[in-house]
């Protein structure tokens, strides 16, 4: 009788160990993982504004947005139009790529007709869709809005609304 | 306590207290090794040493490497590199001994796989061996991180973004790996904790495990014969060593490891001194920069092969991505795809000595076109060498093995 009540109490010692164990390893393993999480600051860096008004056709323009590059193409007629991707802004054709090849990361580079990526040969055609190589989808268009004639990367319009829903 | 008598020698003081002489014999002086062994059995010993080298090299270079992205690049090319007295030969040091730490860790291999050393009671070694390669992998790539230039900065982009590629939580992941959504200061200084300590910590372990795991099964010989250790050891210690087969681990072993050793640290140090350049690429000398990836980028050597097989796969990423797992990991269950348990040397194995040395050509050859830009003819060249390697070890592997084994 006395050996069965000490072996109870030896279980629900072992039990009340293992989950107080268990408990405090899940803590341990939460914080771990917390504290690789992005800062605070990190997260919250900051919107970029890209004037496009004295943009002509066919120029581009280069921009950071959160460590990331940013590309911003006005387009010349001859590009083909590309109306699930296109930003307009008073009748004019831009495109805003996160300038970041698909595939596995590197910077492509704008030729004067796609952007080439060096790294495994991937191409994209002048609005950002992947046409050659691994680059499995086309570039990421950064979360945007206008306003007059400027494009503020990091806050969200209905331009970029109609972008993202196009794509899903 | 136990009563100690007054000791006569140092040896003996220490002997009462640690047992020192029960150590000495357990540990090295009846730790028997067969004698028909060759220079290639010599590489687990150079290992070692590489990754002394690798760990003392490493703590002077600790002394003034700055792990932020605003002082590393010239903590490591000016201060280390100009001002440090002979802080360019630690350099050196390090960065060759990683380089060559590989070339020694894929002759070990090689040689594993050549004597059937892996397989039928010697798994475990094989096992613990093939996680030191993945840790010595995770070694290196977080090393090349820490001089902060071109290379180090998109080889850090590239692989970290791999990570992106596993379903649902991938891009999450990458974020959290970098601290940042790109690669940046807390990326370099975690992975320099990771460098530093961690890795290291994880290698000395796992070493001690690969070692121990030799202890049981021993290591294997020439012609992959079952030695009777208990006879044999007997044999030996009676006097009768010339007809023994075995012969004890210290001082004999050792000895005759020396030579392989005092070989190779000559052909280590030359190139450290003389040919250190192909361990530091000329790009990795321009400071990191985020906004500009290099015109062509490619991994160090000893990753080129893996690198082949993802690049192989050039019309999808997914297929890329997978084969590139597959080649990761595939070592770690080599005992398994190989079907036949006999230990026998290639040589010895009609089918599978053909297997051995085209699988080596094969590896030899991901390497070449691994270095080369995936442009054109060396795309395909690529690709009909990515599916050979997967074929030889997932499929020829088991099926060669298995003919072998019922004839
Ligand atoms: C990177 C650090 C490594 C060190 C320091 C190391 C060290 C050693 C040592 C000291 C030995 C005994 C002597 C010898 O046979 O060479 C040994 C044997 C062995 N190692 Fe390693 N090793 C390393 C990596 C590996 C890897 C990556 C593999 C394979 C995946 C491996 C597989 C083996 C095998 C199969 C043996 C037994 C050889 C036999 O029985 O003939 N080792 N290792
Ligand atoms: S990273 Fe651009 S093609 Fe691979």
């Amino acid at each position: 009788m006395a050996d069965c009540k000490r072996r109870a109490f030896v279980k629900g010692a072992g039990a009340a160990l293992g989950v107080t164990a268990a408990v405090g390893g899940g803590f341990a393993l939460y914080g771990m993982k917390r504290a690789w999480d992005p800062l605070p600051s990190v997260v919250a860096a900051g919107v970029t504004e890209v004037e496009t008004s004295s943009m002509d056709q066919g120029d581009v323009g280069q921009v950071e947005y959160r460590g990331k590059p940013v590309v911003i193409l006005k387009k010349t007629d001859e590009m083909p139009a590309n109306e699930e991707r296109d930003v307009v802004i008073n009748g004019e054709r831009f495109t805003v790529n996160i300038l970041i090849c698909t595939h596995l990361g590197c910077i492509p580079a704008w030729t004067g007709e796609m952007f080439k990526c060096a790294c495994h040969g991937g191409e994209f055609d002048s609005s950002g869709v992947n046409t050659f190589g691994p680059p499995p989808t086309p570039m990421v268009v950064p979360p945007f809005m206008i306003e007059g004639t400027k494009i503020v990367l990091g806050k969200e319009g209905p331009e970029y609304a109609k972008i993202k829903a196009a794509k899903a | 306590m136990a009563k100690f008598e007054k000791a006569n020698s140092i040896g003996e003081w220490l002997d009462q207290r640690l047992n020192t002489k029960e150590l000495m014999r357990v540990g090295v002086l009846e730790y028997w090794i067969p004698k028909n062994i060759n220079f290639l059995w010599s590489f687990g010993i150079i290992l070692a040493t590489l990754f002394g080298i690798l760990v003392v090299s490493g703590i002077f270079l600790l002394m003034y490497y700055k792990p932020d992205t605003d002082l590393a690049f010239y903590s490591v090319n000016y201060t280390i590199m100009q001002e440090v007295a002979y802080g360019w030969v630690f350099r050196n040091m390090h960065a060759v001994a990683a380089s060559v730490v590989f070339l020694a860790i894929y002759i070990h291999m090689f040689t594993g796989i050549y004597y059937g050393s892996y397989k039928s009671g010697r798994e475990m070694i094989w096992l613990t061996g093939t996680i030191l390669l993945i840790a010595f992998s995770a070694e290196g790539f977080s090393g090349y991180m820490l001089p902060w230039g071109q290379m180090s900065y998109w080889a850090a982009q590239v692989i970290t973004n791999l990570f992106g590629a596993i379903p649902v939580i991938g891009p999450d992941l990458v974020i959290w790996i970098r601290g940042n959504y790109v690669v940046e200061d807390a990326t370099l200084t975690r992975f320099f904790a990771l460098h530093v300590l961690v890795i290291p910590l994880i290698i000395m372990g796992v070493l001690g495990a690969h070692m121990y795991a030799l202890r049981i099964p021993h290591v294997n010989n020439q012609d992959g014969e079952d030695i009777d250790y208990e006879a044999e050891a007997r044999k030996f210690k009676s006097g009768d060593k010339r007809n023994s087969k075995v012969m004890p681990f210290w001082p004999t072993f050792v000895a005759e490891d020396v030579f392989v050793l005092g070989a190779f640290l000559t052909f280590f140090f030359y190139l450290t001194f003389f040919h250190f350049g192909f361990a530091m690429d000329p790009i990795n000398f321009i400071p990191a920069d985020s906004m500009k990836t290099p015109p062509h980028i490619y991994p160090e050597w000893y990753f080129l092969w893996s690198y082949e097989v993802l690049r192989g796969f050039f019309f999808s990423s997914d297929m890329g991505l997978i084969a590139f797992g597959i080649a990761n990991h595939i070592f770690l269950v080599f005992p398994w795809l190989d079907r036949d348990p006999a230990i026998k040397p290639m040589h010895k194995r009609p089918l599978m000595k053909w297997w051995f040395w085209s699988f080596l050509l094969i590896m030899i050859a991901l390497t070449v076109w691994g270095k080369l830009p995936p442009t054109g003819i060396n795309a395909y060249i690529g690709f009909v060498l990515s599916v050979a390697w997967l074929s030889w070890v997932l499929i020829l592997l088991p099926l060669l093995s298995s003919i072998e084994r019922k004839s």
